[in-house]
């Protein structure tokens, strides 16, 4: 750069940025966009052709080449996108955002025995995670005892196994349950697991109205995705409603339903799929309250949602941008709610264990770390970071340590938690949202029309929509329309690479043991008589079944025993041919 | 290899379940799809279905194939029992394939038993279909071939995958 003589060319062009009078281009900008097609991109593509013959998100929107202000025509600013902390909170639920408290990392953690897990809580709790998130395993998920002919092979295997109220207590041991925010996923079982958990802090004296956290309890995803079922949906949905009544009135803080899109989108949902089918399901949950007799403003505001964070990063944004606003809008407009809390979508996220591949491990956290970056971009209250080795097995205490610091790093180093919405009024990410936001109302006439989500679930059309998506993007992959590095495409030949962790057979000989122990010095005639009230209860529509269960779980009886009454009662549920 | 008119019109018929507390379906709803595409008569055993039921029915509906389905690390456990029950019942016949996530050190494992593929995230739906119409044809239709004084077929290759 040559001194001093363009000096004053510089300083001119730092005010001109600034300057009000400066001159504007004279047509309109639709027609600037037209002209720039005609003449700089049309002769440009006649010799550099594209990529691809088109290029599609994962909700197959297809995409154009470049998007501006004549795309977002029709979004308005104020009433639209408008402002964080205020209706429809496009752009964030907190005025601030992350520049008060930044989100929280709430790393999924369970396996083995409660023992086991509490040491790995307590670890986590010892690197600076700010709350719990209990996995438990398949048995605890179907709601089956470890000594079950059905749990064999699988105690302690995807998570932690919890077969009565004195594994929850284990679990738990040492850790102050008034201090900590706990969410646990489970759903099947949710109101027993609920009811041990209130137990425990009664045991440790933790007032109800302190305890924090979440219990999963979305049983509609769960015929959608997960199929982690034990009961027909009307039956789990009455017993949702005990929950929400009970806890409405006696836990407070308490979210007693993380509606659910990350399983939806794991089992191969599109991210418009995935956020159709969740707020679908979200406001299934809210007619649920309002047919309790539960004011909308009562319960509304304690209803939360958990999100997929996957590859396709700006769709992602998108889509959780278009979550909040749909939500507020339809709470507002459709259930009249007045409390602006109720209006709030609030929502933890996990990246996706389905975009990590088995193959060169250590590429996942990269992968991870972009995932966990749109879900904050996105405005996330919580989240879980995937750890590298998740195609492998459970994560160790070390890639479960690299998936914590890849948020720390993102918190702290990036900067991207200094302002709100960042993204906001990107021309493509608008236009993207919009067009998210418009196919969610489609598929929710179509839900509707088929009866709403129960409806469309015993027809088989949600669990069919995700299966054919699910098949289509696999055949995009082999075909290598989509590219998965390290798996259809810059490959180099596996060795095992990794060390993984083993769960062995110790932990089910464990649970087994300790449960014929329990079975052999708890007092029989109470579990008799508290099973009996469970089953008087739930033979009872009117009644709210959780006192009863909250007897139980204290006198013992388990998990599997708890279950059981209720598949006598209400029967099983066979899913309809969704192939 | 030229196709003999016995073997061209034969379709595969492939049972694919999930026998465990396992709702993971994905994968196996993908495989029903590329299996059926592939010309294969597929039978989904649905969910929560025990090693009892899924030999049993993979006897009662004559099937040529058992594929099975695990992310849940029952694997060891449940496999290998299917395949027992299935000698048991009289169907020490059907071949039983696996999937989902599993070590290689299972993988190895399991293949001495003789459950064989046992792919794991990211295979092509090519590359399991292939090892199902290859098995079938070595190990089932060869030699019934031979049984009926037909031509052997072991020693050819397997075809490409017939499907579109």
């Amino acid at each position: 750069m040559s001194k001093s003589n363009s000096s004053g060319y510089w300083l001119s062009k730092v005010r001109e940025l600034h300057s009000s009078s400066r001159p504007r281009a004279q047509h309109k900008y639709a027609e600037a966009m037209d002209e720039w097609e005609a003449k700089t991109l049309g002769p440009w593509l006649k010799h550099s052709t594209e990529r691809r013959r088109s290029f599609t998100t994962s909700s197959n929107f297809k995409l154009k080449a470049l998007y501006g202000p004549s795309d977002v025509e029709g979004i308005d600013p104020i009433k639209d996108i408008g402002f964080p902390g205020a209706y429809p909170f496009t752009r964030g639920i907190y005025p601030s955002m992350y520049r008060g408290r930044q989100w929280t990392m709430r790393m999924f953690s369970g396996y083995g025995t409660p023992k086991d897990t509490n040491r790995r809580l307590k670890y986590l709790l010892s690197k600076g995670e700010t709350g719990l998130s209990i996995a438990f395993d398949m048995p605890t998920l179907y709601g089956y005892d470890a000594d079950d002919v059905r749990a064999l092979g699988e105690v302690g295997r995807c998570g932690v196994n919890v077969s009565s109220l004195d594994d929850v207590e284990r679990l738990f041991s040492g850790i102050p349950l008034g201090r900590v925010s706990t969410s646990m996923t489970i759903n099947a079982p949710a109101a027993v697991l609920m009811a041990m958990y209130l137990a425990t802090a009664k045991e440790q004296e933790v007032p109800f109205k302190r305890l924090r956290g979440t219990t999963q309890t979305d049983i509609l995803k769960e015929y959608i995705a997960q199929k982690e079922w034990a009961f027909p949906p009307e039956a789990h949905m009455r017993l949702i409603r005990d929950m929400m009544v009970y806890c409405t009135k006696n836990v407070p803080q308490w979210n007693y339903i993380s509606v659910s899109g990350y399983h939806i989108r794991e089992a191969g949902a599109s991210a418009l799929q995935e956020l159709a089918f969740t707020l679908a399901d979200g406001f299934s949950y809210v007619d649920l309250g309002l047919s309790a007799g539960l004011p909308v403003d009562s319960f509304a505001p304690r209803l939360s949602f958990f999100f997929n964070s996957t590859m396709n990063f700006l769709e992602e944004v998108a889509k959780f941008r278009a979550a909040r606003r749909i939500w507020a809008t339809v709470l507002k407009e459709k259930y009249r709610a007045k409390d602006p809390r109720s209006l709030l979508l609030r929502f933890h996220t996990q990246t996706s264990g389905a975009s990590l591949t088995w193959q060169q491990p250590l590429n996942n956290i990269v992968r991870t770390a972009i995932e966990a970056l749109a879900a904050t971009l996105g405005g996330t209250q919580s989240l879980h970071t995937n750890a590298y080795d998740e195609a492998w097995a459970l994560p160790t205490e070390g890639s479960a340590e690299v998936a914590l610091r890849t948020q720390q790093i993102l918190a702290e180093e990036t900067g991207i938690a200094d302002v709100v919405d960042p993204m906001g009024g990107s021309y493509y990410l608008e236009w993207l949202t919009r067009e998210l936001e418009e196919g969610a109302y489609i598929y929710f006439d179509k839900i509707d029309k088929l009866g709403g989500v129960i409806g469309a679930i015993k027809t088989g059309y949600l669990q069919r929509e995700i299966a054919d998506t699910a098949y289509e993007t696999q055949k995009r992959i082999e075909e290598k329309q989509n590219v998965i590095v390290g798996v259809n495409d810059f490959k180099v030949e596996e060795t095992q690479p990794i060390s993984t962790l083993k769960i062995d057979e110790r932990a089910q000989k464990a649970q087994r043991e300790a449960l014929a122990d329990l079975r052999k010095t708890r007092d029989a005639a109470s579990v008799r008589f508290s099973l009996a009230r469970f089953r008087h209860s739930l033979q009872d529509e009117k009644d709210n079944c959780m006192p009863s269960l909250i007897r139980a779980v204290i006198a013992r009886s388990t998990l599997g025993e708890i279950m059981q009454v209720g598949r006598e009662v209400y029967g099983s549920w066979k899913e309809p041919m969704v192939i | 290899m030229r196709e003999t008119p016995s073997t061209s019109k034969r379709r595969i018929k492939i049972i694919v379940a999930k026998p465990a507390l396992d709702g993971h379906d994905r994968g196996a709803l993908v495989l029903c799809r590329a299996f059926r595409d592939a010309g294969m008569e597929v039978i989904y055993a649905g969910l929560l279905t025990t090693p009892e039921q899924v030999a049993q029915m993979a006897i009662d509906e004559g099937v040529d194939v058992v594929a099975l389905s695990l992310l849940n690390g029952a694997h060891m456990t449940v496999f290998p029992k299917v395949l027992r029950l299935l000698k048991e019942k009289g169907g020490e016949d059907i071949l039983v394939v696996g999937g989902g996530i599993i070590p290689e050190g299972d993988k190895a494992k399991l293949e001495r038993m003789g459950i064989t593929g046992n792919f794991g995230p990211g295979t092509p739906l090519k590359e399991a279909v292939e090892h199902i119409i290859s098995r079938v044809r070595k190990e089932r239709w060869a030699t019934r071939e031979a049984a009926r004084g037909g031509r052997p077929l072991s020693s050819t290759k397997p075809r490409q995958s017939p499907g579109p």
